[in-house]
């Protein structure tokens, strides 16, 4: 059996178990933000060059089989969940993007501090996501 | 309802993302932009009727209290300009219905359109300096989307230009900001205001001062920072560039005429008798000689919004109550007419397939309605009575013998002559004359295009005719803005 490309089963078999990892740490930050480094930012560049290392392994037509997703869409849908933590404070009659937060206490994880920051947070992560894939996917796919 | 005032910056930041999602499907975009379009003009209507009956209206954003947050503002001079964005944009989107292809719909247009939109609001209604800047970039990001927007070479060639003298002076911006900071301690414009009134505005304060306005003057294309301007909005289409020409430089004007009359006001001999007043006599001088000079119906537009700038700013450096109520009559006779004579250009295009006035001729004939609509604007830009042009250059010229300002108001005078003089030149090579455009041209149907425009040229007739109240109203928003001590009680609330 002639294979083209012998290189690419070490990579792609690295590659899936690396990407995990950079998965795992970039919802361990933006998890971590508000409080500690991290944030809807920093998490969603980790998570992009997650997708991007996936991208290095794989061609693209396998990948946007794998992951058939338009990214400029995801923008959208981060600027709205921004916009709408803002929104929400102002049905209460409060300020826009007033925040709010308390401390729960869930089985397995103890005492949890949850914040209206970080649906805003998610909202930064998913136009982060959706930025940086775009831009890059452009320029990659500007020869074709 | 204090949460009112953050309707205009978040409602066209909704409908911008709304548009992300649904960019390759242009028929519901349009129907999208278009009722959102309505919504925020009858939005803007309502807060400036509000505002002018109930007085400023403050919103701490997030709920932290002035000074730390960050504050939005809206004064009468805030709810006049965005009502004036909300009706040329308005304008400008329903001829880029007719005029924009689908393929360059596709391509985010009305997605750019609204974050501009955003950003413009914004920078109207801030009342914190760094998030001036910030809604300055989210204008310039959104215009540099839009000046490219279809990609042709010369637009790329010249919005290069356009884009590396904003981001210089958006970085010197930065750094005016940072300095006027570590002098101050505050980035809140109505504690900036107290602190400056304390300091007294000497050495220091006032290089700021002149570096904001270096800043200011160089998106609102005053003298001798306007070169950039009539190469780059030549390029984009109409319906960008009228956008554009009735919009993007008033901020900058806005953003000086605010920072000069709420922050440094107290050097008043120097900043703006003098510097302000200089800058002012220049940029309509020159501005109107390119006008002149030029045979191109695109180009003498684009030199007229930099004359036409510097009646604006004339207002704000002779400093009377009376000069400035002028000048904010003048935005907004200005952003009116200035945006339909841009979509008239673009009908006459869509007619003759050119811009160039050595090659066009006869549209009067063919095109009647065209002509004459254009004739009126024309002449109201030139300020000949009854149109809102005589009435709201009046009270500058006025003002500037009344404060024996005697060679300023002798420049603004002769600049109304040549402006007079350029419009009849458009007027007498494009529309009169022999027809150059052949008979299939002729009987190209533009009267879709002008169904937008025309609410434009009302209005300017319209604000002719009711030039009392108008003007009354324009009096009432100068004296608030040159009354910084209101704008500083309703922020920090003492």
């Amino acid at each position: 059996m002639r294979n083209s490309k012998p290189n690419n089963m070490m990579i792609q078999t690295a590659m899936r178990f690396i990407t995990i990892i950079v998965f795992a740490f970039s919802f361990y930050l933006f998890f971590a933000g508000h409080n500690a480094p991290g944030g809807g930012f920093i998490g969603g560049l980790m998570t992009a060059s997650a997708i991007l290392v996936l991208y290095l392994a794989f061609d693209r037509k396998k990948m946007n089989k794998a992951i058939p997703i338009d990214f400029t869409v995801v923008i959208g849908i981060g600027l709205l969940f921004a916009v709408g933590t803002g929104i929400a404070s102002m049905l209460f009659d409060y300020p826009f993007l007033t925040h709010f937060f308390d401390y729960f206490h869930f089985p397995f994880f103890g005492e949890v501090e949850l914040t209206t920051a970080l649906t805003f947070d998610l909202g930064v992560y998913l136009v982060v996501v959706g930025a940086a894939m775009s831009i890059i996917l452009v320029i990659a796919g500007d020869d074709q | 309802m204090n949460n009112l005032i953050i309707l205009p910056i978040i409602f066209p930041f909704i409908i911008g993302a709304i548009l992300i999602i649904f960019s390759k499907k242009h028929k519901l975009q349009r129907v999208i932009s278009g009722v959102a379009s309505i919504l925020m003009l009858i939005l803007t209507i309502y807060l400036a009727i509000i505002v002018f009956q109930d007085g400023i209206i403050v919103l701490e954003a997030s709920n932290w209290p002035a000074p730390f947050g960050i504050v939005l503002v809206a004064d009468m001079f805030a709810t006049l300009m965005l009502l004036l964005t909300a009706i040329i944009s308005t304008a400008c989107l329903f001829f880029a219905f007719k005029t924009i292809t689908p393929k360059r719909e596709k391509f985010y247009f009305y997605a750019f359109y609204y974050f501009l939109l955003v950003g413009v609001n914004g920078a109207f209604l801030t009342g914190d300096i760094f998030n001036l800047f910030v809604f300055f970039e989210v204008l310039l990001l959104s215009s540099y989307g839009l000046i490219v927007h279809g990609g042709t070479k010369y637009q790329l060639r010249e919005s290069f230009k356009y884009v590396i003298i904003n981001v210089f002076t958006s970085a010197l911006f930065v750094v005016a900001i940072s300095w006027l900071y570590s002098v101050t301690g505050t980035l809140n414009m109505a504690h900036i205001s107290e602190r400056v009134a304390e300091m007294e505005q000497t050495g220091v304060i006032n290089i700021i001062a002149m570096m904001l306005f270096i800043v200011f003057a160089t998106k609102g294309a005053l003298f001798p920072l306007y070169f950039w301007l009539p190469k780059s909005y030549f390029g984009p289409p109409a319906a960008i560039a009228a956008l554009f020409g009735g919009l993007l430089t008033k901020v900058g004007i806005y953003a000086i005429i605010r920072v000069f009359t709420l922050i440094f006001y107290h050097d008043v001999e120097y900043s703006h008798k003098m510097i302000i007043s200089i800058a002012a006599g220049f940029t309509m001088l020159l501005g109107v000689l390119g006008a002149v000079s030029q045979f191109d119906f695109k180009r003498i537009l684009s030199y007229h919004i930099i004359s036409q700038v510097g009646y604006m700013v004339m207002g704000l450096g002779i400093f009377t109550p009376l000069a400035v109520a002028g000048a904010i009559f003048y935005i907004a006779h200005h952003m009116v007419v200035k945006t339909a004579l841009f979509l008239f250009e673009g009908a006459a295009k869509r007619v003759t397939g050119l811009s160039d006035l050595r090659q066009m001729g006869g549209l009067l004939k063919t095109h009647p309605w065209l002509a004459w609509l254009f004739f009126i604007t024309a002449i109201s830009l030139a300020g000949i009575p009854p149109f809102s042009g005589f009435f709201s250059k009046f009270p500058i010229i006025l003002a500037g013998f009344q404060e024996e300002q005697y060679i300023l108001a002798g420049v603004a005078l002769l600049v109304g002559l040549l402006t007079l003089f350029s419009m009849m030149k458009i007027f007498g090579f494009a529309f009169w004359g022999k027809q150059k455009h052949t008979e299939e041209q002729a009987n190209i149907n533009i009267r879709k295009l002008l169904v937008p425009v025309a609410p434009l040229v009302l209005l300017t007739i319209v604000l002719g005719f009711a030039a009392e109240p108008v003007f009354q109203y324009s009096l009432q928003v100068a004296e608030q803005i040159m009354d910084p001590q209101i704008y500083i009680d309703s922020v920090l609330k003492e």
